[in-house]
């Protein structure tokens, strides 16, 4: 036997000791994120709000009389990777109840195998309709697209005064072809009509084809219900092209990073969002000073900051209620939540294990997103 | 008309970039006859250096923009043909690892990474510990060679198959992009405005100068290649170790020399394609290269694979059928009907477009 084996040997058990030991003091909360890649600048933004609750709650005293544990394990952006991330998550570090991911895609990747293994899962931010679809132990806190969609169509006719827009839609991701169906239908039943649809995909960085084809097909706006890095390129692009008509997308552009890629080009869009830090209710404002103190003024509390927040809270509050750590107790308290009081607004579990909340559209104005109005559902 | 128009002028602009990255490929396949899988991430890293570089200049200068554009071109010759030192010379003819100047450039690159690491700015730290530590192992290396001392882990027998070097050049290509990952982040990053940029309008056709830019800058550098592959002693030696290496080293070719010069010229060419392409989407990281590298691996088989004009040319046309599928109501299939595109013009003209079977490879 060599030395390294015979190492290992002593060292398995021992770790398996300590592990155990921990265990005991513990509740451990698993967390699967974009945290580096494409959208890791929401993935982040969420990662912070939920590291801050966590934090708070265990300064409180914790939950039961434990302290929260979180584990996190980065998805990088990248398809494949959210259920190498989940499947970690539960058979080797244990966790009670998971949370994630931001993006649609990769939380229907994630959620059937915590279904399978009957772990709860809360998507902070995924809007497609069909994440919670997956089964009885997947819940969200924030609005869905069958809601947000609408919300864009009402923004579209009534605010901006349009009735003919032009899509831009990445056929390669859940979110945006599901939104860009919803708005379509509230749009179209609303009076408006969608001229032109383009397609493109994920990871694409020239839109000038589909934008020439637009421009030429004579529309009064474009929406663009997709992610803020291909977003701020075209929002760039179109104006390069001499397309003047606003622009709008959705919850998915709100990153400082749209405001970094785009620049000048950027001012003036308007977007979707889950809550506005300018809303002046103590609530919210207790949750942005709270996330500027900890993370510093470099670090905007954005949407995906209050619902990373928000879905440990809720996470926190059905724990309490069930009593325990067992898993399908803390599921049927997380289906039991009923006007909790959250950053984002009241959330209500409906049967579908979604969130009713309402909207706020905000815009960009001097490199800053600014509040422009709510919607409500 | 005016959309015609305007959707030929994207689709050209996309296809000089295209076409200035498959004169990568196509001009080591025509040496090597291998594909340099490694060709679109050292596209990549020109655009990085862009990115730094470009931070030094004001924004929106011409000669800013050339500064950074050459800064990159020279920095991308020296990776590509470290690369082909360190990875593709061994695989090739008979080598011998030295401990000695191993453990030189390995104590030497270290040694620089860990000394340097409180010194430069924090923006451009990284970047400037890469530059210092590969320096520094380069310099201990060639010193340690100098003392003539020896010690020798293994001999390599060197002619390995090419697919052995093909197999090679895709782990440096996935070495390249994943050490990118580590040292940049994978969170792309916006590139500096380094040209002058104006819209101007003609009719209803809108031309941007960074549009011009690409297609201007990738027709001079094709007139420049060709001068030098037909035109140079250098070019000729290139040409005559395309048609037979070991004839060549019989006629005191130094096919060593030839071989390093064409990676180094592909590879200032990917540099420039990395700056071109970041001028006009200026959103970059480490992966970006993975697409517009496989699109113009193909458009170097579309012209003929081993022809500059061909490679070109298959780039002009792969750039400008995308757009106009990408204009059209099918714009979710673009990638789909520009590939089914090269499938027919491969059954109808196997060789490429302008690729002969024989003679004049390069």
């Amino acid at each position: 036997m060599t030395l390294a084996s015979r190492l290992t040997r002593l060292a398995f058990p021992l770790v398996a000791l300590v592990s155990a030991a921990l265990a005991q003091d513990t509740i451990k909360i698993g967390e699967y994120a974009s945290l580096t890649g494409k959208e890791a600048s929401l993935g982040q933004s969420s990662h912070q709000g939920t590291i801050l609750a966590v934090e708070r709650i265990n300064a409180a005293g914790g939950v039961l009389g434990r302290k929260l544990e979180l584990i996190t394990e980065d998805t990088q952006s990248k398809p494949g990777e959210s259920g190498t991330a989940v499947r970690k998550l539960i058979s080797r570090d244990k966790v009670v109840a998971i949370l994630g991911e931001v993006a649609s895609s990769r939380s229907l990747e994630g959620a059937p195998i915590a279904q399978r293994s009957k772990v709860p899962m809360i998507s902070p931010a995924s809007t497609n309709p069909k994440v919670t679809e997956i089964g009885d132990y997947i819940f969200r806190v924030c609005f869905i697209d069958p809601f947000q969609g609408p919300v864009m169509a009402k923004f579209a006719l009534n605010t901006l005064k349009v009735k003919r827009v032009g899509l831009m839609v990445s056929s390669s991701s859940a979110y945006s072809v599901g939104l860009a169906k919803y708005f379509k239908e509230a749009f179209t039943a609303a009076g408006g009509t969608i001229v032109i649809e383009q397609k493109y995909q994920e990871g694409d960085r020239d839109f000038k084809a589909q934008l020439t084809a637009i421009r030429a097909a004579g529309v009064e706006a474009i929406f663009n219900p997709g992610y803020y890095n291909e977003g701020a390129l075209m929002v760039k692009q179109a104006r390069d092209l001499g397309i003047t008509v606003p622009m709008f997308g959705a919850d998915s552009w709100e990153a400082e990073a749209l405001i970094q890629l785009g620049g000048k080009a950027i001012e003036g869009v308007f977007l979707c969002s889950h809550y506005s830090p300018q809303d002046p209710s103590p609530r919210v404002q207790e949750f942005v000073d709270a996330y500027r103190q900890r993370w510093g003024e470099g670090f905007a509390p954005d949407s995906n900051a209050s619902l990373g927040y928000d879905s440990v809270l809720v996470l926190a509050d059905a724990i309490r209620r069930a009593g325990s750590t067992d898993r399908a107790a803390i599921r049927d308290a997380l289906a039991a939540t009923k006007d909790f009081e959250a950053v984002t607004g009241t959330i209500t579990i409906d049967p579908k294990r979604d969130a009713s909340k309402s909207a706020v559209i905000i815009t960009v104005k001097d490199g800053r997103f600014q509040y422009v109005e709510t919607i409500n559902p | 008309m005016t959309e015609f128009l305007q959707q030929l002028l994207n689709g050209l602009s996309l296809g000089a970039v295209y076409a200035l990255i498959a004169l990568g490929y196509t001009m080591v396949y025509g040496v090597l006859r291998f594909i340099n899988f490694a060709h679109s991430d050292v596209f990549m890293v020109g655009a990085f250096i862009g990115y730094y570089a470009g931070r030094l200049v004001p924004e929106g200068t011409i000669w800013g923009g050339i500064a950074v554009l050459l800064t990159a071109m020279v920095g991308c010759s020296l990776l590509g043909m470290r690369i082909e030192k360190t990875a593709y010379r061994p695989l090739r003819e008979p080598i011998e690892f030295n401990l000695v100047t191993i453990l030189a450039a390995l104590i030497g690159g270290g040694a620089a990474f860990y000394l340097t690491r409180d010194v430069f700015p924090s923006d451009y730290a990284i970047a400037l510990r890469i530059i210092s530590c590969w320096a520094a192992a380069e310099a201990a290396s060639w010193l340690a060679r100098r003392t003539g001392l020896k010690i020798v882990l293994q001999r390599t027998r060197g002619g390995a198959p090419t697919l052995n070097v093909l197999i090679t050049a895709i782990g440096v290509s996935l070495l390249l992009e994943y050490s990118g990952q580590l040292i940049f982040g994978a969170a792309p990053r916006t590139f500096p405005a380094i040209f002058p940029s104006l819209n101007f309008h003609v009719g209803g056709l809108t031309i941007s100068t960074n549009q011009l830019c690409v297609i201007g800058v990738a027709a001079f550098l094709l007139v420049v290649l060709q001068f030098i592959v037909f035109r140079t002693r250098i070019g000729t030696a290139m040409r005559a170790v395309s048609m037979n290496p070991k004839a060549a080293a019989l006629m005191g070719v130094n096919n060593d020399v030839v071989i390093a010069f064409t990676f180094a010229l592909g590879s200032a060419l990917a540099g420039a394609g990395g700056i071109l392409y970041a001028v006009n989407y200026p959103s970059i990281d480490p992966l970006m290269g993975v697409m517009p590298g496989l699109k113009a691996f193909v458009a170097a088989i579309l012209g003929g694979i081993g022809n500059i004009p061909g490679a070109a040319l298959g780039g002009l046309l792969l750039g400008t059928v995308e757009t106009f599928v990408a204009g059209s109501e099918w714009s979710t299939y673009k990638d789909a009907i520009a590939f089914a595109i090269l499938i027919v013009i491969l059954l109808f003209r196997p060789a490429g477009l302008l690729g002969r079977f024989t003679i004049e490879k390069v």
